[in-house]
């Protein structure tokens, strides 16, 4: 056997691991200060710049990454964009891990009838594909920024639910819970206080997970038109109408595209390293 | 055999039930579902004969039992915006999905089982880790975007195939790669998984000592008790390409299920839609079964453990 040299999280060896953490950052300071970066206004047309290359100068104005079909700026509708995706994946994932852990808990908590009946609805709903499961919902109800939220978090709790339903399981027989529930705490305060944080870990992992699958439903929701309305920038209706442009302007689907990517791979990397340290429970 | 048979089977029918329910109820979600099935250009009289049909001035369990009903007898409507049967318009685009979706499979398997044999014997090295960030590379690539670089690159710039269209063999080699990217990686990680927890086992040491090499080792002992795994992963996998294909059959006009989903979407066509929806269910549930049945025929285990 050979001895692995493990190195403490401080030595400039380890750091270079925080990379995705640090992409991650880059693209939520795009979020969070948007107006103060963007150097132009995302929704402000120039018909005379359209479809211009990146680096593209007029009136002043440097169009870095270039312009859409409309004149608009490439590079101001990007950092504009990671507002759209890192709010609507944030919410839905707090809202259908919330929905999902809930679920989940007291069915593997409770046992009996309510365990067959959540259980059951959980299979019911991850037999639908998921965005097939979406794309019906919101041409039901109808495109929007709440409705893609809603939407996303109805088809994505299941997959909490399994995952806390199994970890509950595990953890409701240990002597701490037996102790409380003899001491006479109530099924919430044991579910809170008593099993909750222990099982925590591969949630958090799994919630990892799905932010990067909830930023691409919602870009995927986007490119078909059933996702944020334009003229609000979001990277998916940027890939979608670039699309027409490929053979002419590159630079349209490029960029979104790009950013994309880094945002959902930043979060994979994370929640795999999550995974390997927490231990396989989310599989 | 035959109680694991029909425990499944059971389990299998409550599904089709809970799916049927279910997109019942997300119609029903605006209350009434009538501007939904009728195209915009509808007039007062078919809005009327709609609401007839459907039975909405009966109350909801009724109409209930008539949508159970109609599914029952495979009834999924007529489409009044295309003026055919929803079966022959879902019908006429089966085919197309499948070629798809069977070069996806394809391109997953090929490569992703390899990368997932490579990853495991070569765990704790820098090769490993090099795979593993290109599989989560895969992972993490929206399909619409890897279609649309592929056909700037291959299709636009070099010329080298078809950017759209079916027909050749050539139009369905970048589809499938942007479809099958994201199974790839998942079967590289199960196939990872599953075999590093078989190289751990007795039976693999004894085998080593015997002097089996690696190649024979790989193929005859770790696949094939590395399978049950991949085989349930197979059924997942094929949902999520049935659901891929709505993307990647836009990004490249690939006539299929994806494509009629979006264009009757945009046509207010909401009865292909649901169609399209309960299809890819079903197909979901029974391929799940299939799965079920065939890895207890590989592995009794499985099969005597429920009882």
């Amino acid at each position: 056997m050979t001895a692995r040299v493990t190195y403490p999280s401080w030595r400039p060896r380890a750091v270079l691991h925080w990379w995705p953490v640090g992409l991650l950052a880059i693209l939520l300071i795009f979020a969070l200060f948007a107006p103060w970066i963007a150097p132009l206004d995302p929704d402000r047309q120039n018909l005379l710049a359209r479809l211009k290359a990146p680096g593209f100068e007029a009136r002043g104005a440097v169009y870095w990454l270039g312009s859409d079909e409309l004149g608009r700026d490439i590079f101001s509708r990007v950092i504009y964009g990671a507002r759209v995706s890192i709010s609507v994946a944030f919410m839905s994932v707090i809202l259908s891990g919330v929905v999902g852990v809930i679920v989940g808990m007291a069915a593997g908590y409770l046992r009996g009838w309510s365990e067959t009946i959540l259980m059951r609805l959980v299979d019911v709903f991850l037999s639908i594909p998921a965005i097939l499961l979406a794309i019906i919902t919101v041409a039901v109800l109808g495109p929007g920024f709440i409705n893609v939220i809603l939407v996303l978090a109805l088809t994505r709790w299941p997959r909490y639910a399994r995952v806390a339903y199994g970890q509950t399981l595990a953890v409701a027989n240990q002597p701490y819970v037996t102790l409380a529930r003899a001491m006479g705490a109530a099924a919430p305060r044991v579910l809170a206080l008593h099993i909750l944080p222990n099982i925590i870990g591969p949630l958090l992992v799994v919630a990892t997970l799905e932010f990067g699958l909830m930023v691409l439903f919602e870009a995927g929701l986007s490119f078909l038109g059933l996702g944020v309305q334009p003229p609000t920038a979001s990277w998916g209706s940027m890939l979608s109408t670039g699309r027409n442009y490929v053979g002419s302007a590159w630079w349209i689907t490029t960029f979104p595209g790009l950013a994309l990517f880094t945002l959902v791979l930043s979060a994979n990397l994370i929640g795999d390293r999550l995974g390997d340290r927490i231990g396989k429970g989310h599989r | 055999m035959l109680r694991f048979l029909l425990q499944r089977g059971g389990q299998a029918l409550i599904a089709v039930f809970g799916v049927v329910t279910l997109v019942f109820f997300i119609q029903r979600l605006t209350g009434d579902p009538t501007a939904l099935l009728l195209p915009e250009t509808a007039t007062q009289a078919d809005i009327e004969a709609m609401r007839a049909t459907l039975g909405l001035d009966r109350p909801m369990w009724a109409q209930y039992i008539d949508f159970l009903g109609d599914i029952a007898r495979f009834d999924l409507g007529r489409s009044f915006v295309q003026n055919a049967s929803v079966w022959e318009i879902i019908a006429s685009r089966i085919p197309e999905t499948l070629q798809l979706a069977a070069g996806a499979l394809a391109i997953a398997l090929l490569i992703g089982l390899p990368l997932g044999v490579l990853m495991a014997l070569t765990a704790q090295k820098p090769v490993s880790r090099w795979t593993m960030g290109l599989v989560l590379a895969c992972q993490s690539m929206p399909t619409f975007w890897s279609g649309i670089m592929m056909i700037l690159v291959f299709g636009v710039w070099l010329r080298w195939l078809p950017s759209s269209g079916t027909g050749t063999f050539a139009h369905l080699i970048m589809p499938s790669i942007a479809l099958g990217l994201l199974s790839l990686a998942t079967y590289a990680r199960i196939t990872r998984s599953a075999v590093v927890d078989e190289l751990g086992k007795d039976y693999v040491r004894s085998a080593r000592a015997r002097g089996v090499g690696t190649g024979r080792m790989v193929c005859k002992h770790l696949m094939r008790n590395s399978l049950i795994p991949i085989i349930s992963i197979t059924a997942l996998e094929i949902s999520q390409l049935l659901a891929g294909a709505v993307i990647v059959e836009t990004v490249f006009a690939w006539p299929g299920l994806g494509l009629l989903t979006v264009q009757s979407i945009a046509a207010r066509d909401f009865v292909v839609v649901q169609a399209v929806v309960l299809l890819g269910a079903f197909v979901t549930i029974f391929a799940n079964l299939a799965a079920d049945i065939l890895y207890s025929i590989v592995d009794p285990r499985v099969r005597l453990s429920g009882r």
